[in-house]
């Protein structure tokens, strides 16, 4: 494929049921990325389990008041990276309050965000008044 | 959740029949696992055959289940993990919590 520049944009209603949906389209993407010269399987995987924490924690924050709201995902790849941005309409967080899960306890939370940072290279959350961004950058070079 | 149980000496198994265990249907599993070890089951094994994909839910429902069997006096064990499933336990450092075993067969012989 020729992945020069690409953005896949979508959006999908804030139920569990589309995570399989979205976690699949990332994988193909990722599997599609002839120039990535590492395991494009293991990338693949990354992206999906990615791509289906950030959609979980927006469903997790977005609003109650709200059940229609939709989750907005914009992926955008280049040479070098994967982009990945994934909007919500709740409340927001502060991702650098979340703790690392504690290794020694036996928590059943709390895992998703040291996931995405230890699987990502750049990854921030933009607190905004018509929305949330969790950005997710993965290098490719 | 598709699950198959298999009861065979006082081993019960859970066949998670789904390629993913994501925040969708991690709670059925949560669920079931609660259920076996209330109505009195000690030895339990998730058979996770063909799971392709974990994310940090269906790790949470696991880590649930485990906290269900030591309330219970009971064990909870793992058997059959795709590598890309094992590598998320490694990477969360739960490989170091639960009994993984490489085959069905060997973790019921195992209890």
């Amino acid at each position: 494929m020729d992945n020069s520049a690409l953005e896949v944009d979508i959006k999908v209603p804030n139920k569990t049921r589309y995570l399989s949906l979205i976690g699949k389209i990332g994988e193909d993407i990722a599997k599609e990325l002839d120039r990535f010269k590492g395991d494009r399987e293991t990338l693949a995987y990354h992206i999906n389990l990615v791509l289906t924490e950030a959609m979980t924690n927006a469903i997790k924050h977005g609003r109650s008041d709200e059940p229609d709201t939709m989750v907005h995902i914009v992926i955008n790849i280049t040479e070098e990276e994967i982009v990945i941005k994934v909007k919500d309409f709740g409340q927001g967080f502060d991702i650098n309050d979340v703790p690392p899960p504690s290794f020694e306890g036996l928590e059943d939370r709390g895992r998703g965000i040291f996931l995405i940072r230890s699987l990502m290279d750049t990854v921030c959350y933009m607190k905004g008044c018509k929305g949330n961004i969790l950005m997710m950058v993965k290098k490719l070079t | 959740m598709n699950l198959a149980t298999e009861n065979r000496n006082n081993v019960l198994t859970l066949h998670v029949k789904e390629e993913r265990l994501d925040a969708h249907n991690s709670g059925d599993l949560k669920a079931e696992m609660l259920r076996l070890f209330t109505e009195g089951n000690k030895n339990v094994l998730v058979d996770l055959k063909e799971v392709r994909f974990i994310d940090s839910s269906g790790l949470g429902a696991l880590v649930s289940g485990f906290k269900n069997a030591i309330s219970q006096q009971g064990n909870l064990k793992l058997s059959s993990l795709q590598p890309q499933v094992k590598s998320m336990f490694e990477l969360t450092r739960l490989h170091r919590v639960f009994e993984i075993y490489p085959s069905t067969e060997e973790a019921q012989e195992s209890f």
